[in-house]
């Protein structure tokens, strides 16, 4: 008997020093030593404690699959210029379709070996054959379209990431979700308009070429000319911050697009002091460009981002070094997030924000305070009406909540679990349920005892029947706290955790503590009654 | 120290109708709320929209609040007040725009235009769109049916069936006056208290295990006393403990519904008379379910004999 005391004792007593030691860091981050910090974590605190903010971007995969139609329609109209294959018109029809119109039998031959030798998963089918033209229809097939799609929020989180490393957040986290969407994560951001703003833009960066004898005017009325389409240029008003919009007929037609940048950063005018974004090309890009100036000399080339045009130089001359810049009316922090879009790459899809939830850290300060105050007065409580009841077993109870506490901290601490603040009210709700075990004990130990049994025999029957009581009684519970596991998100997967760790914790110090305390009280003297 | 003295014999079997009643009438009070109502009030996380808290560097008031943000058209627009110094407001709007301007952003820049920058700091926004509130929503009726046939099964494997469906009685009791409560007070359902309803399944469980523990035990023993003295007798002997137990997790409760601030308080409602009427429901419910489970088999099977 006495030995198997030393024993329990003693893993107990390991159970408290490495409790004690997973704990240090949480409460005294800086007078540590580095080992020891670098051995425990401290207990990591919810977006909900700590502020921060939580998005969920839904990635719109149809619109992958139109850009992808629109690049299959502009590659084969190239193509079969190239080819000299001659044809009437290449568009887009409906949703899902690229048409080619040809003239004759040999032509839509032509044209169907080239689509399908230059594109994938293109499924074609004849859409007749008026007026001395045969038209000819080409659609994505099922299993391409959803490699398109697939492609995209792949894409769209590899992007993503981009941007968020480059914000400059720490820890974040960025998953992807069923139902094509992105769950990011991001901590202790003081401006959430900002994240949202360089997270969710597109950063579509295209080059047009103005059509500068077309009329804006008309063209808002609906009249263009072919193959033009009608942008806005936005201008911001330094002094008064009042948005200008003037209307611009550009050729439909991109001539160069950002996913042909290397690099792009923040500069300052020297002349008027301005800040704009200095982009360089790589070496195709800057061919490309090369060509496109040398091409359109005198002309004015609108700097296009997610369809708004941010300036529109006229090209004075020849620009061969794959250099350019964007100016617009930028302040500091515009310019710098139009560098980050650009170089992190742009968005195969748009995104739509889903889900935000954005918590500021002065009101995760505030519900630290009130989930710590909570705690705090439920142990009160549960301690006094406790010690009350049960006397000398009160107090017994209450040393074993007092470990409880401790441990499931630790427990928090070495799992490298969330806190968050219904974690916290997980934590008030396990102490007042973990006396509920020593209730149990006592009542049946007060049962036997007035059965007329000795101390020592009450209180071996009290904990054996007992036992199963126990068990069966904070299993149910942590099958609550499992489905609650498996459904919640962010703060109620906190509760969960804390609602079950504080089960394996309550089952440990409210059964196998007391019994170690009883034991080793008895075994030193002949109890003839307890305190209970 | 006892509150309840041993040898107690109360006869709670005998009250059932009374109990049966009193169940009754709060499940057609709470009920006829939710029907009124048209449903549970739902919070943004299941109903989709914006909500944003605001405290001003001065007092301010609802009425103004609102008149402030008249120009803004919001749809379905509500103003709370948080705490009790009066610059600190919940503003919630039933719609959520999921383009990059978000309605927080609008609202508080028309907010600064009116009482100043840096008069004021938003301090927490929550925009749920419809498509995610409907999946929350159907997550967190999922997640309440999931445990409930969980606890079924565990009682049923543990226990019998008739122990199971007593169970389950009462969690459905228990659960649905707590939702009814929640109608009839206009507390709104969000998801940390679906987390409270989960937990409150797994306590009410809790609560009747050890009386349908005690009326095993006993059967076990007892074998010249009818099944209503059975019950009755075991209902007693936990009694003490039944009342200890849900005494010291509602004083835990307590603790958070006055101090735990206004992000856990209908969680912490939720706790709150969900321990009590589980606590009533264990003794005046489970118990004589099973009591009529066993009754109603006799007399099916003495009709057929």
């Amino acid at each position: 008997m006495a030995n198997t005391i030393k024993l329990r004792a003693l893993t107990v007593l390991l159970c408290f020093v490495l409790a004690v030691a997973a704990l240090a860091p949480t409460v005294a981050r800086d007078s540590l030593p580095d080992w020891w910090r670098g051995l425990f974590d401290p207990i990591h605190l919810g977006l909900d404690l700590q502020g921060g903010m939580h998005l969920v971007l839904g990635v719109e995969v149809d619109k992958a699959v139109d850009t992808r139609l629109d690049t299959i329609a502009d590659q084969a109209e190239t193509a079969l210029r190239e080819k000299d294959v001659i044809y009437k018109r290449v568009s887009r029809q409906g949703g899902d379709m690229v048409v080619v119109t040809v003239y004759d039998e040999a032509a839509a031959k032509q044209v169907d070996t080239l689509m399908s030798e230059q594109f994938r998963g293109l499924e074609s089918k004849s859409l007749g054959e008026e007026g001395g033209f045969i038209t000819r229809g080409y659609q994505l097939s099922a299993d391409e379209a959803e490699n398109v799609r697939e492609y995209a929020v792949r894409q769209a989180l590899e992007t993503l990431r981009n941007r968020v490393d480059q914000f400059g957040v720490s820890e974040p986290t960025l998953q992807r979700q069923a139902d094509n969407r992105i769950l990011i994560q991001l901590p202790g951001v003081k401006d959430p308009q900002r994240a949202i703003d360089l997270l969710g833009k597109t950063a579509r960066l295209e080059f047009k070429m103005v059509i500068d004898n077309a009329n804006p005017q008309d063209a808002i009325k609906g009249i263009l000319p072919p193959g033009a389409q009608l942008l806005y240029e936005k201008n911001v008003n330094k002094q008064t911050g009042a948005v200008t919009e003037t209307p611009m007929v550009v050729e439909s037609r991109t001539s160069l697009t950002g996913d042909l940048l290397a690099d792009a950063q923040v500069r300052i005018d020297n002349r008027f002091n301005e800040p704009y974004v200095a982009i360089e090309f790589n070496p195709v890009g800057a061919k490309r460009f090369d060509q496109v100036t040398a091409a359109s000399v005198g002309r004015r080339m609108a700097i296009v981002l997610d369809d708004t045009i941010y300036s529109a130089p006229v090209i004075r001359e020849r620009i061969s070094g794959g250099s350019a810049q964007i100016s617009g009316s930028f302040n500091e922090q515009t310019a710098t997030d139009l560098a980050i879009v650009l170089r992190a790459g742009s968005l195969p899809a748009p995104v739509k924000i889903l889900e935000n939830r954005t918590v500021g850290p002065s009101l995760g300060r505030d519900s630290i305070d009130q989930g710590m105050l909570a705690v705090i007065l439920a142990v009160v409580l549960v301690i006094v009406a406790t010690v009350i009841y049960y006397r000398m077993a009160g107090v017994v109870a209450t040393i074993a909540l007092g470990l409880n506490l401790l441990f499931l901290l630790a427990c928090l601490s070495l799992f490298k679990a969330t806190l968050t603040l219904p974690g916290i009210a997980g934590i008030a709700l396990t102490l007042g349920m973990a006396v509920d075990a020593n209730v149990l004990i006592n009542e049946r130990i007060r049962e036997e005892m007035r059965l007329g049994k000795t101390a020592r025999a009450a209180l071996e029957a009290g904990y054996e029947k007992a036992f199963w009581t126990i068990m069966d009684s904070n299993l149910t519970t942590l099958l609550a706290g499992l489905v609650l596991f498996q459904f919640g998100t962010g703060p109620i997967k906190g509760f969960a955790v804390t609602l079950s760790v504080g089960i394996a914790t309550t089952l440990f110090t409210a059964m196998f503590i007391t019994r170690l305390i009883y034991d080793a009280y008895m075994a030193r003297r002949h109890v003839e009654r307890l305190s209970i | 120290m006892e509150i309840i003295k041993p040898g107690i014999n109360l006869d709670f079997v005998g009250k059932r109708k009374i109990a049966l009643i009193i169940s009754l009438v709060l499940l057609l009070i709470g009920g006829a709320s939710l029907l009124a109502k048209g449903g549970p009030e739902y919070g943004i996380d299941f109903s989709g929209g914006t909500l944003v808290q605001i405290k001003f560097n001065n007092a301010t008031t609802a009425a103004d609040l609102r008149s402030n943000l008249g120009g803004l058209d919001l749809r379905g627009l509500t103003i709370q007040q948080v705490g009790d110094a009066g610059n600190e407001f919940l503003v919630r709007v039933q719609e959520s725009s999921e383009n990059l301007t978000t309605l927080a952003g609008r609202i508080q820049s028309t907010l600064e235009g009116k009482y100043g920058v840096g008069k004021l700091e938003i301090r927490r926004t929550e925009m749920v769109g419809p498509q995610v509130g409907k999946d929350l929503r159907n997550k967190g009726v999922q997640a309440i049916f999931f445990a409930i046939v969980g606890m079924l099964i565990y009682i049923t494997f543990r226990f019998e069936f008739r122990f199971g469906a007593g169970t389950v009685i009462a969690l459905f009791h228990d659960v649905l006056i707590t939702l009814g409560l929640m109608s009839l007070l206009n507390l709104e359902v969000d998801l940390t208290v679906v987390a409270g309803f989960l937990a409150l399944v797994g306590y009410s469980v809790n609560d009747t295990v050890i009386v349908c523990d005690r009326i095993r035990e006993n059967m076990g023993k007892l074998h010249n006393q009818t099944l209503a003295e059975i019950i009755n007798r075991s209902i007693n002997e936990t009694l003490s403990r039944t009342i200890m137990t849900s005494g010291l997790t509602l004083l835990s409760v307590l603790a958070l519904y006055l101090v735990g601030g206004s992000v856990i308080h209908n969680f912490a409602f939720v706790l709150l008379a969900g321990i009590i009427v589980g606590t009533y429901s264990s003794i005046f419910i489970a118990s004589p379910v099973i009591l009529f489970w066993e009754n109603y088999r006799q007399r099916k099977a003495g009709r057929t004999a």
